[in-house]
């Protein structure tokens, strides 16, 4: 596959290029707005997700495998998962329920301030573990070889 | 003996408990799936199945310690219940999750050896991550009281189910089919629940299943809570392998690695049938799920047809995990068909049955796991002679067998005479009738594999003399213990499955 081969797609990876940092930024319009607005980490996550998935449609899936690696992947959606956890814990440690988001920062009654941090940090723990596994999950399909030796056809 | 445990674990723990219990495993999962060293993973999975027994027990002592069974409640994030998410420990479930947990740890013990045999190195950390997922989503299930939370963690041990079924793939091909079917019935089952609980809540606007009994009260007739109830019904009827709906257990069974047949024939379905009495008990009610929609005429015929039919399928397989497939569907029938009575002894019957055949099966898994991993085969042509080569593996299977059968002095028969019992109050003699003769049918089955390894010669008479090692035969002899110990008396599970069974009716112990 030369890059002759490649070159009707002009188009297609100029308007790739272009769009690929938009679509970005609004995932993460979408995360934060999200406390006023539909949207919130889940949806953001899958939003980033589809932005490597548009690149690696486009340039192919080894670049985009150099780029950002599956044990990368992997490791983001671990750490979003695992920091979602750390805040129950955090609650816990604070002397609240696990996950009461009043329990993470001393303040006088009334206060909010616990409230807004908690969701704040779950929601980027949503938004990493989303992204991660749905970019690990399109590698894993993606990035399949075939199990079945030449020989064996 | 259990209370002083109360008084030797930190107070936060107890306090926390119902939460710690779920958070434990979860919190590991993705720290153990980003680990390069299998080892390294599998003592960690040991360690956090081994806090959630721990958290079981503390809740179970706590749970016990109040006359009748307390009731305690968790309200997650600090949210109060009906509103927030709500964990809800009773008798009934204080006892599935000591189930879950004891038979999560013995299997997280008895693993490495079996799963390093049968799963790449290089998977090997992601495996223990699964199925401390599937542990999580199990517990979370068997702990919570709320409707939607329950679909979640029912979908979240159930992926990770998938996953595990699938990677038996290394050790026989058959087993991507297998899990693919799972899947899609798993998927199907999940995808009723969540409808159902829509109806509910449609009609009810709440998810707290406490709650949702009161207010369930009001509106009886309502369609959309009759088609709520159905689909409920249907949904957890799938995932618990009952009668017609049992077509994704055999060979989800037979083909995952032994590690995963073992945990799941010990855990999941028993989870899936809590979830389901819990809903017919507690949230519908018993005058509803059975006066109402006559549900003892569709539960009592299909136990009864799971006994008898699929003891039969149990006779004719050649392959031992797929025998104990089928019989562990049949298992599901006796449960039912206890359940169905809609007795406080029959429900107990039912209860106790549940642990016993948890605990028989496990073992029986497990001894046929050391039989893998030593001898490479399933086949009843490969289990000839093993009473010779591997005697302590094989006597622990034997007595596993003979608790299966329900031989007297083992949990089986303990069970078996309970649910006869509760029948027989109830006049329902053919009933009695059919469990003694598909306990016949098991006599047979369990019978061959029997005959077959203390009986016949071995087919390559220089089969070497070789056990499972250790960490396969200690927790399979704890759990033979286990089942012998219910056999010989054991007050203590019949206890914990008679108060479970009345806190259902509404009356203490």
């Amino acid at each position: 596959m030369g890059k002759a081969m490649t070159d009707h797609h002009v188009i297609l990876r100029i308007v790739a290029k272009v769009l690929i940092p938009f679509i970005a930024l609004y995932g993460f319009y979408v995360q934060f707005h999200g406390e006023y607005s539909p949207g919130g980490g889940f949806q953001a996550g899958v939003i980033l997700a589809v932005t490597l998935i548009l690149y690696s449609l486009i340039f192919g899936i080894a670049p985009t495998m150099r780029a950002v690696t599956p044990v990368f992947a992997r490791g983001v959606a671990a750490f979003g998962f695992l920091l979602y956890a750390a805040v129950g814990i955090a609650a816990l440690i604070g002397g609240g329920n696990f996950l009461d988001y009043d329990a993470l920062v001393d303040e006088p009654e009334g206060g909010h301030l616990g409230q807004h941090l908690g969701i704040i940090v779950i929601e980027i723990g949503v938004l990493m573990a989303v992204a991660g596994s749905m970019t690990a999950i399109f590698y894993a399909f993606a990035g399949r070889v075939s199990e079945i030796r030449d020989e064996d056809w | 003996m259990i209370d002083a445990l109360l008084a030797m674990v930190p107070a936060v723990l107890v306090a926390h408990a119902p939460a710690l219990l779920v958070v434990a495993p979860m919190l590991l999962a993705p720290i153990v799936a980003m680990l390069p060293n299998g080892r390294v993973a599998w003592w960690l999975t040991m360690l956090a199945t081994g806090f959630s027994l721990l958290m079981a027990l503390v809740l179970l002592a706590q749970v016990r310690s109040v006359e009748g069974g307390a009731i305690l409640s968790y309200a997650m994030g600090g949210w109060a219940p009906p509103a927030g998410i709500e964990f809800r420990i009773d008798s009934l479930n204080s006892m599935v999750l000591l189930l879950v947990t004891g038979m999560g740890f013995l299997a997280s013990v008895f693993g490495w050896t079996s799963i390093r045999a049968e799963i790449t190195s290089a998977k090997t950390s992601m495996f223990f991550s699964a199925y401390l997922v599937c542990f999580t989503g199990l517990c979370g299930v068997a702990a919570t009281g709320d409707a939607f939370n329950l679909f979640v963690f029912l979908e979240i041990s159930s992926i990770a189910t998938y996953v595990l079924v699938a990677l038996g793939a290394g050790r026989d091909r058959r087993a991507l089919p297998a899990a693919s079917n799972y899947l899609l019935m798993g998927t199907i089952g999940a995808s009723f629940f969540v409808v159902g609980v829509g109806f509910l809540y449609a009609a009810t606007g709440t998810l707290n299943m406490a709650e949702l009994s009161v207010r369930l009260d009001a509106v009886r007739d309502n369609k959309a809570v009759l088609a709520g109830y159905a689909f409920i019904f249907v949904g957890l009827g799938l995932k618990a392998a009952m009668f017609p709906l049992h077509q994704w257990l055999p060979n989800a069974y037979a083909y995952s690695p032994s590690f995963v047949t073992m945990f799941l024939a010990a855990t999941a379905t028993k989870v899936a049938i809590y979830a389901l009495i819990r809903f017919l008990f507690t949230v519908f009610g018993l005058e509803f799920a059975f006066e109402g929609s006559s549900l003892i005429w569709i539960l009592m015929p299909m136990g009864i047809a799971a006994m008898i039919a699929c003891s039969f399928q149990a006779v004719f397989q050649t392959d031992i995990r797929r025998m104990l497939a089928y019989s562990s569907v049949a298992q599901v029938g006796y449960i039912l068909l206890g359940v169905s009575l809609g007795t406080a002894a029959g429900v107990s019957a039912g209860l106790l049955h549940l642990v016993n055949h948890g605990v028989i099966k496990g073992a029986l898994f497990m001894a046929v796991a050391g039989v893998v991993l030593v001898y490479q085969g399933t086949s009843l042509n490969d289990f000839r002679g093993l009473g010779r080569s591997a005697p302590w593996t094989m006597t622990a299977f034997g007595i596993s067998a003979l608790s299966l059968i329900g031989v007297p002095l083992t949990a089986g028969f303990q069970s078996k005479f309970a649910l006869v019992t509760a029948l027989l109050e109830q006049g329902w003699w053919w009933a009695a009738a059919a469990v003694v003769f598909s306990s016949v049918l098991a006599v047979v089955y369990m019978g061959r594999i029997l005959e077959a390894v203390f009986f016949q010669a071995p087919i390559n008479p220089n089969k070497r003399q070789k056990e499972a090692p250790l960490t396969i035969l200690v927790p399979l002899w704890v759990l033979v213990a286990i089942s012998l110990w219910i056999g010989l008396g054991g007050s203590f599970v019949i206890g914990l499955a008679d108060g479970a069974a009345a806190s259902l009716f509404g009356g203490g112990t």
